[in-house]
């Protein structure tokens, strides 16, 4: 949650666990510190903040000298002195005028399921409206017409798959067309689920023959599906069958024992689970904890044609990320977005989604709160990870770039701008390195890390 | 006798319809055990894995559902959620406009064709291989040339609807009676005119038949078109209603669309059976 952390909070740091070291969990200690995290009762209170906090920021860069000032004065005699020779008053109207959208109708694209859930909450919630927009949050029939229709400029942003827009970008199932990511929609929020009959088959080396679908080539649920495999010593392409399917028609199928399982987002894993047709294997959190799953995306057209209206929507979807973030507003989000306006599903399945408290279709009922989790900033680690998928499965052939690829489509600059013009801390850096089922990922050495695979389909 | 055999045959269709109800009604019913789970587990679990609820929905179930759309038919929650009457009317809009398009093409044109022994050869094999061509094939070729959703599935319509009525304006015109084209011929009527006094009202009839097989394909191409991509209509119905697994919303939907296409194709019937004449 590093990225959600208040600067004008002293009693932060960075140490991992509870963050004041006051509470035995991060849980209990964001318990107690909920209050302080409400939104603010006012516009101009929070704009008053962000360009505060900003000047903060400014006069003391150094974060250690920044917190023993601010806990030697207190935070409100800081502001005093501060305002005494800044005039922080214009400042703030400056800030709040800043860039008025160039369009203000605007369609958002989305595929009902929980990973769009910033997107289609934003809507009712009224995180739209508050930064000046007027958007349209359209429903569509799937990822290929998603795709279409953005191309086509029916819609001026949409929901995508973490990888389609680097796929779209290079040209890979669609014609090139430089894309671009702000905003990461939601972190884990998939699982694989098993029909009830494979109770017993808990060990994925028992799984030759099996039938798997999955939503989509260019995703996170094909490359962590055929991860997982591979790490069990099945060949994704000669040992099983994967099969494209769309999400709804896999619960159906899933009944109708046309299919093993699959590896689908997540209110379709619960939904099977909520039916009575499959169990839940594992959540894909268990194969990389914090992985990206489905993203923000628009062209880089509308970008340059309308910049400060892609500014007040990334700022937006940022902003309704961080309210999606907070445990205690989860289950106000699952009865907001359940409705057939949005997702279209029981607040029953939607809610043990987002709570983390669901029942596992053997009879058990599991808590893990980050079962989704929503952590917006757009790691280009994660991107250059994608592209060794996609080059390890034969979907990219050749020599690739990955830091290239990865930096002009994923945004990290610009979405840490924006985040910090915002109140927020986003990451200095722009690549992390993370575990995929134990083994390291050095986004510095893509050739090396795709060399260590044994089972892979690229030459 | 003939009011006798309308009653007799009323009172089959009613005894039919309720036996099939009645069918179904008891095929549906709870009859899978009921397995013991721990109360806090199945407040989290859905009615089919808790009370060994078929999946799938009775005759009443449909029937309260069906009586919560008919109540409120035009309400708009927003962009993805209408009412089923607003659905059908977008629907009927788009057929009718692709539809239109058809009738204005084909009819002109197979009146050419068929008057013109040279293009009708001409012509052939170019409809012969573009006629059996499934509708939903010509959809991603629309989507990307066309660039609209909406006109793309106009056009879905207009390319599915124009072939039985091309052919059927040929074949009327082609074979309308040589003695009345000779009677023409000798009164020295000129082409226009023998084209609209004389093969028109002689084909009329074999046209109307072409545009009624129309009709009744475009209402088909609609639904999955809509399906396809989404938006409004009552195909993005079906799939809205797919996607939540709500099989009683789809049996709706499929009951509504039946109705509907029986009276787009009534209405055409009736235009058929007013230019019909007795020979």
């Amino acid at each position: 949650m590093s990225t959600f952390d208040n600067p004008f909070d002293p009693d932060r740091n960075l140490r991992a666990g509870c963050a004041c070291g006051q509470h035995q969990s991060a849980a209990e200690h964001e318990q107690a510190t909920a209050l302080r995290c409400d939104p603010v009762e006012s516009e101009e209170k929070r704009y008053e903040g962000v360009v505060a906090s900003a000047v903060m920021r400014a006069m003391f860069p150094q974060d250690v000298a920044r917190r023993a000032f601010l806990k030697s004065v207190g935070a409100s005699t800081a502001l005093a002195a501060l305002s005494q020779f800044f005039p922080l008053q214009t400042a703030t109207e400056v800030f709040a005028q800043a860039g008025a959208p160039e369009k203000k109708d605007l369609k958002v694209g989305f595929i009902p399921i929980t990973c769009a859930t910033p997107i289609i909450m934003a809507a009712p919630l009224g995180f739209y409206a508050k930064h000046g927009l007027n958007v349209d949050v359209v429903k569509t029939a799937g990822w290929a017409v998603i795709r279409d229709k953005t191309i086509n400029k029916e819609y001026d942003a949409a929901h995508m798959l973490a990888p389609m827009p680097l796929a779209i970008s290079l040209g890979l199932g669609a014609n090139a067309i430089p894309f671009a990511v702000p905003a990461i929609e939601n972190i884990n929020g998939q699982g694989i689920v098993l029909a009830s009959k494979h109770k017993d088959k808990r060990d994925p080396k028992d799984w030759k023959g099996m039938k798997f679908a999955i939503p989509f080539d260019y995703s996170m649920h094909n490359y962590l599906l055929r991860y997982y495999l591979a790490e069990h010593g099945i060949d994704p392409d000669a040992d099983v069958q994967l099969r494209s399917v769309p999400p709804p028609e896999m619960v159906a199928n899933l009944r109708a024992d046309n299919i093993d399982g699959f590896l689908a987002p997540d209110n379709i894993c619960q939904r099977a689970i909520y039916d009575g047709v499959g169990f839940m294997h594992l959540l894909s959190k268990e194969i990389w904890d914090g992985h990206p799953c489905c993203s923000f995306a628009a062209s880089r057209e509308f970008i340059t044609t309308a910049p400060n209206s892609f500014a007040a929507l990334t700022r937006a979807i940022v902003d309704a990320t961080a309210y999606a973030s907070k445990a205690e507003n989860r289950k106000q989000i699952a009865e907001a977005i359940a409705p057939a306006n949005y997702i279209n599903a029981p607040v029953t399945v939607l809610e043990q989604v987002l709570t983390g408290t669901y029942a596992d279709g053997l009879g058990g009922v599991k808590t893990d709160e980050k079962r989704v989790d929503f952590d917006p900033f757009p790691w280009q680690s994660f991107a250059v990870w994608m592209l060794t998928q996609m080059k390890r499965w034969g979907q990219i052939k050749g020599d690739v770039d990955y830091k290239a690829v990865a930096e002009q489509v994923y945004l990290a600059t610009d979405t840490r701008k924006l985040m910090t013009e915002m109140g927020l801390a986003p990451p200095a850096g722009s690549y992390k390195s993370f575990a995929v089922m134990g083994k390291t990922f050095d986004p510095a050495k893509p050739e090396d890390y795709l060399a260590g695979f044994k089972i892979r389909k690229a030459s | 006798m003939t009011s006798s055999l309308r009653v007799r045959a009323g009172l089959v269709s009613i005894v039919l319809l309720v036996a099939f109800l009645g069918v179904w009604h008891l095929a549906v019913r709870s009859t899978a055990p009921v397995a013991t789970m721990s109360p806090e587990y199945a407040k989290l679990m859905g009615l089919t894995a808790t009370q060994g609820k078929s999946a799938m929905p009775g005759p009443l179930d449909v029937g309260a559902k069906l009586w919560e759309h008919v109540r409120r038919p035009f309400y708009d929650n927003g962009p993805n959620d209408k009412g089923l009457g607003i659905q059908l009317g977008y629907s009927i809009a788009r057929v009718g406009a692709g539809y239109l398009l058809a009738v204005l093409v084909a009819i002109p044109l197979g009146f050419l064709i068929g008057m013109s022994p040279l293009l009708s050869k001409a012509l052939d094999p170019f409809i012969q291989v573009l006629k059996p061509i499934s509708p939903l094939a010509w959809m991603p070729l629309a989507l990307y040339t066309i660039k609209d959703s909406s006109i793309s599935a106009i056009f879905v319509i207009f390319i599915c609807s124009i072939w039985p009525m091309l052919l059927n304006t040929v074949f009327g015109v082609a074979s309308v009676r040589k003695e009345w084209i000779n009677v023409a011929r000798t009164l020295e009527v000129g082409t226009i005119r023998r084209a609209f006094t004389v093969i028109l009202p002689a084909a009329a009839p074999t046209i109307l038949t072409g545009m009624r097989i129309s009709i009744g394909i475009a209402w088909l191409v609609i639904v999955a078109a809509e399906m396809l991509v989404g938006g409004t209509g009552i195909g993005y119905f079906v799939w809205n209603e797919w996607n939540n697994l709500s099989i009683t919303n789809v049996i709706i939907a499929i009951l509504l669309i039946g109705v509907v296409g029986m009276l787009l194709d009534q209405i055409l019937a009736r235009f058929t059976r007013m230019v019909t004449f007795p020979e």
